[in-house]
């Protein structure tokens, strides 16, 4: 045997060893490390396991716009809600087409059946069946249509929660129609500017190829008035808006007295409308 | 030279071509446009004049980003009376004459700027103010 295959084999097996063996003393080491930190933070650790059981929901933080629709006193006054569409037709420049294609709606009517598509309708109390329902944007507190939204021009607005449009960034890819689970939002398949009733001057119109839906009225709200539909219904306590993370609001009292439900609350996207039945 | 009867005719008749918009238009630019003041009197913008001639397309895209994306709706402040950010809400209350005032200078310069896709003029807005 030749000296110098006799020392290639020498190396040849230490490097071997050496490579097999290091990953193995990295991972000893590590656990080590672990483990004597799991003793230093042993209360946390505790604390992070009862977390573990059953996920605590964060306290919220900042102020969080919703609303309560009452549908008991729509039912009985319906006018009530023919009066809050149109405040918000005329507060927004909504245009008003025929065919239902075309359709561009904040806030609509729509049958419970068609609203609460969860809730079983099956002998459904005759006022509920034969009454519509206001519906809107429900402003979720973990909205769909921001994270499919390429360009970001919905997206949810830190101070108040408001699912906000920046209709300039729109790009009209119809992503977010697809993600919204609850059919808020419209789209201008052609220029709007001809079906509009009335021009309110303060607001813009859209053009063709935007997207649009109900934006709980954030440019009413920075002058420190009520958003349309709820000064359409005031004084008649049918439709209650307010901050939810404040338990001191009229919104809060509401809720912690009546029961309310929630569109398709399984979703988990954390609607801000509630509903009074 | 060979062919000097045709080339140097030629190349008279391709630069007259080519400088057809100079001398058709007698050898001057085309009249500066006057945008209009505005009809109300008012004496004072939210900038500097020079600053709004160069910026006011910048200036509109920063009030666009406060109002819309970061929620500072604060109001401007010019000679004591307030103004809301925003095209319709601010610029138009005294430029009340979208034609005379925008166009002349954007046509001018062919630029189109989509501000009139959504934001109503004064004109348009009053278009539709009574029919109900």
């Amino acid at each position: 045997m030749d000296k110098q295959r006799r020392k290639f084999l020498k190396i040849a097996g230490a490097t071997a060893l050496a490579g097999i063996g290091a990953p193995a003393l990295v991972r000893l080491s590590a656990s080590n490390a672990l483990a004597s930190e799991h003793e230093h933070g042993a209360a946390e650790g505790h604390a992070a396991e009862a977390a573990h059981g059953a996920p605590v929901e964060e306290a919220p933080q900042g102020v969080r716009l919703g609303m309560v629709i009452d549908m008991r006193k729509i039912s009985e006054q319906p006018e009530l809600l023919d009066g809050a569409i149109a405040a918000c037709i005329d507060a927004h420049n909504i245009p008003q087409f025929d065919n239902r294609k075309s359709e561009i709606k904040w806030i609509w009517k729509a049958p419970f059946e068609n609203v609460f598509t969860g809730e079983s309708s099956y002998h459904l109390a005759k006022t509920v069946k034969e009454t519509d329902f206001a519906v809107l944007c429900n402003h979720c507190d973990d909205p769909p249509c921001v994270r499919a939204c390429p360009t970001q021009a919905t997206f949810k607005v830190k101070a108040n929660g408001i699912v906000a449009m920046d209709f300039h960034r729109c790009i009209g890819c119809r992503f977010c129609m697809a993600a919204c689970p609850y059919g808020a939002r419209s789209f201008n398949w052609q220029d709007p500017r001809p079906y509009i009733k009335k021009y309110n001057k303060d607001f813009p119109s859209r053009m063709r190829g935007v997207v649009e839906k109900c934006n709980f009225c954030g440019e009413r709200l920075a002058l420190g008035q009520e958003p349309a539909c709820v000064e359409a219904c005031k004084g008649t306590g049918a439709i209650v808006f307010g901050d939810l993370n404040d338990a001191q609001s009229e919104i809060r009292q509401l809720l912690d007295k009546e029961f309310t439900i929630q569109r398709n609350p399984s979703l988990g996207t954390k609607p801000s409308v509630f509903y009074i039945v | 030279m060979y062919n000097k009867g045709t080339i140097i005719p030629g190349l008279i008749i391709f630069v007259l071509f080519v400088t057809f918009p100079i001398w058709f238009n007698g050898l001057k630019a085309a009249t500066v446009p006057k945008p209009e003041l505005p009809p109300g009197g008012e004496k004072k913008c939210v900038e500097s004049v020079e600053y709004m001639r160069a910026n006011h397309m910048q200036l509109l895209n920063e009030w666009r980003d406060n109002v819309l994306r970061d929620g500072n709706r604060t109001v401007v402040t010019v000679d004591g009376k307030d103004y809301r950010k925003g095209l319709q809400l601010a610029c138009m209350q005294c430029h009340s004459n979208k034609e005379k005032f925008c166009d002349s200078c954007h046509t001018y310069a062919a630029v189109k700027p989509y501000c009139w896709d959504c934001h109503l003029s004064p004109k348009e807005a009053v278009s539709k103010e009574e029919t109900h």
